[in-house]
């Protein structure tokens, strides 16, 4: 990886909720410009930690470093500014569901950045159909959209107010082959196209290796193994062989029995 | 340890447990009505939502609230005369009616009725966009929940309601004057004017603080339950019957309280 300051850095990250422990000193390091894919099984603290970077949960040891600042414990003014860097993609795609899909894609510019509505609603309008949408859907509610549609809305969300990092959760989850094929080359466009850091989750290889830069695999809060996509297939890590090939034997089925 | 030990240990424990449960709950509440409060008053402000919140607590509350003191104060009137006829005190139903209303009824009437109303549509919606993780993606847009969605519930609620209580206020004498007029046989001269002599300022004043209250307790508590919400369908529903009841509960124990600190 380069030698250059990380966007992302996962220094010891720990979190419990009660006598759960779901990160237990989470290390990672994501690069500037890349994209990052942590894979691993349901409730392995994939979404923990992702939900640890944008500060909606607090981690209970350790650090997060964006661009090399710290950024765990930091105030709602320092946490306001920082947000203003990222994008974040929802595995249900969380649209407001009492707003058009043009205010939804705009909501960041008019009520985050107090952009004026007419503005807005150009860049919402081109980030519609970047994502492959035709202008009308603008005027749609979120509710008479496809699940496929909501998560081009939902991109189109996150890309609108230009992000530096862009998280996605789960981005193919509950989407046909085919659909989960095109959100994965918007993906891959969209963070080209604007130079971003992607760091996302999800346990569909097919999306890993149309998305990813880099790879690390999450286990039992740890990342067991991390390295360029192309190394995935002879990572030599038991953990990964298990679950690239989706086998139910392994080291992770050992544990669980 | 022996058995007598062991069940005494076990009690000691349940006690504990409930009373920090207690704690831990008053004091997660009071840190939220905090910051509801700190948000309200801090810009930047949502004056859309806030008029979105207002129209919709206020205006469409309307018709429930006017019904409610209607027939609360045609109530009042009718049992009020089968009472005081017993006294020879018909006299005193105009008084009755309009002490009863603005001091007491209106208030707390509509009080529960929007908790019915407001509460629980307040609850379930911030409980869905918290399942649905609509609030976390208020915060990646750095838009935060407590002004967008919380502060203008807030805000709208306790300006709202003193707005329908008085409207009630009105609505419920005029309920009891149609009762008193129509059915009764009173003279409107003179029961309207035993209204007027006996109703004092203060009387108006303290249903409307009393309606204040009740709209900040009926948003907080449905912003609160719905806020904190646990997952899927049964989580939203449970949010949304503890918004209604806490509400209820906390307006009849604030009512009160603020009777006392008005009247004693």
């Amino acid at each position: 990886m380069s030698e250059t300051v990380p966007k992302i850095e996962f220094s010891g990250v720990t979190k419990s909720f009660g006598p759960k422990h779901v990160l237990c000193g989470l290390d990672l390091k994501v690069p500037a410009g890349k994209s990052m894919v942590i894979i691993g099984g349901s409730g392995t603290g994939k979404s923990v930690a992702l939900k640890c970077v944008l500060g909606l949960l607090a981690p209970d040891s350790g650090s997060i470093l964006i661009d090399g600042q710290e950024t765990v414990g930091l105030g709602a003014k320092e946490r306001d500014q920082l947000m203003r860097k990222f994008g974040m993609l929802f595995q249900g795609a969380a649209l407001f569901d009492s707003l058009k899909v043009w205010e939804n894609v705009a909501f960041g510019l008019i009520q985050g950045r107090r952009m004026n509505r007419k503005e807005a609603r150009e860049i919402a309008v081109q980030k519609i159909v970047a994502v492959g949408l035709k202008p009308e859907t603008a005027d749609l509610y979120p509710a008479e959209l496809s699940g496929g549609m909501q998560k081009r809305v939902g991109l189109a969300r996150a890309v609108a107010t230009t992000p530096e990092i862009i998280f996605f959760d789960e981005p193919t989850t509950g989407l046909d082959p085919i659909m989960a094929d095109v959100i994965n080359h918007l993906i891959v466009e969209q963070v080209q196209e604007l130079g971003a850091t992607a760091l996302s989750i999800t346990h569909d290889m097919g999306s890993v290796r149309k998305i990813a830069d880099y790879v690390a695999m999450l286990h039992e809060g740890k990342i067991v193994w991390t390295g360029p996509v192309d190394a995935l297939d002879d990572s030599g890590n038991e953990y990964v062989e298990q679950f690239i090939h989706g086998r139910a034997e392994g080291p992770m089925t050992r544990r669980v029995a | 340890m022996d058995a007598t030990s062991k069940t005494s240990f076990n009690i000691f424990r349940m006690v504990g447990t409930a009373i920090l449960g207690l704690f831990e709950r008053t004091g997660r509440l009071v840190h939220f009505i905090a910051r509801a409060v700190y948000h309200s008053f801090i810009p930047p402000y949502f004056p859309s939502q806030l008029w979105r919140q207002l129209v919709d607590i206020g205006y469409y509350s309307l018709p429930v609230v006017g019904m409610t003191a209607l027939f609360t104060g045609m109530v009042l009137a009718l049992q009020s005369y089968t009472g005081f006829t017993r006294f020879n005190a018909e006299s005193a139903i105009a008084g009755v009616v309009v002490l009863s209303v603005t001091r007491e009824l209106a208030p707390v009437l509509a009080g529960l009725m929007v908790a019915g109303r407001v509460g629980a549509s307040i609850a379930a919606e911030i409980g869905t966009m918290r399942v649905t993780e609509q609030i976390d993606a208020l915060s990646t847009l750095s838009v935060n929940p407590f002004k967008y969605l919380i502060a203008p519930r807030v805000i709208a609620g306790t300006l709202m309601l003193p707005v329908l209580v008085l409207i009630g206020d009105i609505i419920g004498v005029y309920g009891g004057y149609i009762v008193a007029i129509y059915n009764l046989g009173f003279s409107p001269g003179s029961y309207l004017s035993q209204t007027w002599d006996i109703l004092e300022r203060m009387d108006v004043i303290s249903g409307l603080v009393k309606a204040g209250a009740f709209g900040f307790i009926v948003s907080i508590m449905g912003c609160y339950h719905g806020f904190n919400s646990g997952r899927g369908a049964q989580g939203v529903g449970a949010a949304t019957t503890n918004a209604v009841v806490s509400s209820s509960i906390l307006i009849l124990i604030f009512n009160y309280l603020l009777t006392q600190v008005f009247f004693s």
